[in-house]
């Protein structure tokens, strides 16, 4: 299949959708409450379109921080486990724990604790929960799979810890780390949101918080403007990072190469 | 001659219990060309990781009359890193040693160019042929300027062609630099064509079946493959390797 007709088929398959979507409302005569067509969703996105963008702009930066603190707590730690095993066997269990906790279980909590003055806070945190273990343990396995006949090259010429740590380890964890970034970067965006459901508060101005007024009003139309926002948002950053593996990885690593004929 | 190294009862048990090594005793000479033969598993690769200093001995010591040596090594693998260019991974051993990035620039393009690789300095590993991987492989352990390089079955990948001509350009290479090889291999043919010497090792528990001094004319070509003199020396390990087989069975 060509490219052009590889990237035609989906959008195709989109606007006949939005077609039949549009048609359907109008026949069945559908309320706006309930089912609101596509045009009517379109209208509320330009007229609450300065207030969307805010929002949006609110979550995005929490998903941003909560990311970036998420790859540094990943990396970090996996850096640590790599270095000393003992340290490894006491914390991991605990990585684990708050991994597998659902985060909507512990937000009550964060909300109380971090309270509602600083909600932003504990959105981050309930966000960087979420979106740091795929880091933690892609990088992890990731720093263990150096080539054992490389390790005693290195050992041989005198390397030192660190030596081995950045010129072997850590390349060869990138790869992994990379594969886990998509998954993370996809994770503090449901993150941010999930959170901004738990908090469930006027003080918190972000995109969630938009979907449940207009939830709670009934503003069908503008839930599904938000949702569209959310889409792109969480496409947006999965494609960043794709790119970003893509440049880092086409050189050198197999998963690139097929890409490449 | 001069002895570069020397193991004195050198045996390996490892902890789960594989004695790969029972009492090894061998000295390797000064610039001499020496091959370790025996069937596949028998501990060779244990013996050259101890002479390298990567594992320990259970028992048994390893001399070094002189201070221990620069030594390089080369795996069967071309173990390079996937993520470096031929040039860079050429350098590793220098950049290892903090070496000025200039400096080692210099001198790995020079192992480059007398691997013939030439070219090929910006080239990764993935874009490069078996056999040019193992050429760089081996530009790495002269970069750094050994005196002893320790030789895991290097060319056991590739192809006939290939191997042939490696085995050439080795020969040249441990000459002009008067470096000591100890070459591990399962080959009969390739043991006889390279060396100086061919030490067969029995079945594990490994030890020195028979130590072969043979007299190769210094600057031979592949015609030397052809000679009575090369199937006599290949006839005389195989003997000693069909002897090792029979003694353990």
């Amino acid at each position: 299949m060509s490219g052009a007709l590889r990237n035609l088929v989906p959008v195709a398959v989109g606007v006949a959708v939005l077609v039949f979507w549009e048609w359907a409302v109008a026949y069945y005569q559908m309320p706006v409450y309930l089912l609101p067509a596509p045009s009517d969703i379109w209208k509320a996105f330009l007229s609450g379109l300065p207030e969307l963008l805010s929002a949006t702009w609110v979550t995005l930066r929490i998903v941003i921080l909560a990311f970036v603190l998420a790859l540094i707590s990943g990396v970090g730690l996996a850096i640590i486990f790599s270095q000393s095993r003992i340290v490894e066997i006491a914390l991991y269990p605990y990585a684990i724990v708050l991994q597998v906790t659902p985060i909507i279980s512990i937000a009550p909590l964060i909300v109380i604790w971090i309270g509602y003055d600083h909600i932003n806070t504990a959105l981050l945190i309930m966000a960087w929960i979420v979106a740091f273990f795929p880091i933690l343990a892609n990088t992890n396995i990731g720093l263990r799979s150096a080539d054992a006949n490389l390790i005693d090259l290195f050992r041989l010429y005198g390397a030192s810890r660190w030596q081995i740590l950045t010129r072997l380890q850590l390349p060869t964890s990138l790869p992994y780390l990379l594969g886990a970034l998509k998954v993370s970067g996809g994770l503090s965006l449901v993150g941010v949101i999930v959170a901004e459901f738990a908090a469930g508060t006027g003080n918190d101005t972000g995109i969630g918080w938009t979907l449940t007024e207009a939830s709670h009003n009934l503003f069908i139309a503008k839930m599904f403007a938000a949702l569209a926002i959310l889409s792109v948002l969480g496409v947006s950053i999965f494609f960043l990072l794709s790119a970003l593996e893509w440049a880092l990885l086409r050189r050198w690593h197999d998963s690139a190469i097929a890409r490449q004929k | 001659m001069m002895s570069l190294v020397s193991l004195h009862g050198v045996s390996k048990t490892f902890d789960n219990g594989t004695r790969a090594l029972a009492s090894v005793d061998l000295d390797v000479c000064e610039g001499e060309f020496l091959s370790l033969v025996g069937p596949s598993g028998c501990g060779k690769s244990t013996a050259l990781r101890i002479i390298a200093g990567l594992i320990a001995p259970t028992t048994g010591t390893v001399q070094w009359p002189d201070d221990k040596p620069e030594i390089g090594f080369v795996f069967q693998e071309p173990t390079l890193m996937p993520w470096a260019n031929a040039i860079s991974n050429a350098r590793l051993p220098l950049d290892l040693k903090h070496m000025p990035h200039d400096e080692g620039e210099a001198r790995a393009q020079t192992a480059l160019t007398r691997v013939g690789l030439a070219g090929f300095e910006k080239a990764f590993p993935r874009e490069l042929s078996g056999g040019m991987k193992m050429r760089v492989s081996i530009a790495r352990a002269i970069a750094a300027e050994p005196k002893l390089l320790l030789m895991d079955e290097p060319f056991a990948a590739l192809d006939e062609l290939t191997r042939q001509s490696l085995n050439d350009d080795l020969l040249k290479l441990a000459r002009e630099d008067g470096i000591t090889v100890i070459f591990v291999t399962h080959s009969v043919y390739e043991s006889a064509y390279l060396s100086d010497r061919v030490v067969v090792m029995t079945p594990r528990p490994s030890r020195v079946q028979a130590d072969i001094p043979l007299s190769p004319p210094a600057n031979r070509e592949a015609s030397y493959r052809l000679t009575p003199q090369f199937s006599a020396a290949a006839g005389q390990i195989s003997t000693a390797l069909a002897q090792a087989m029979r003694d353990a069975a």
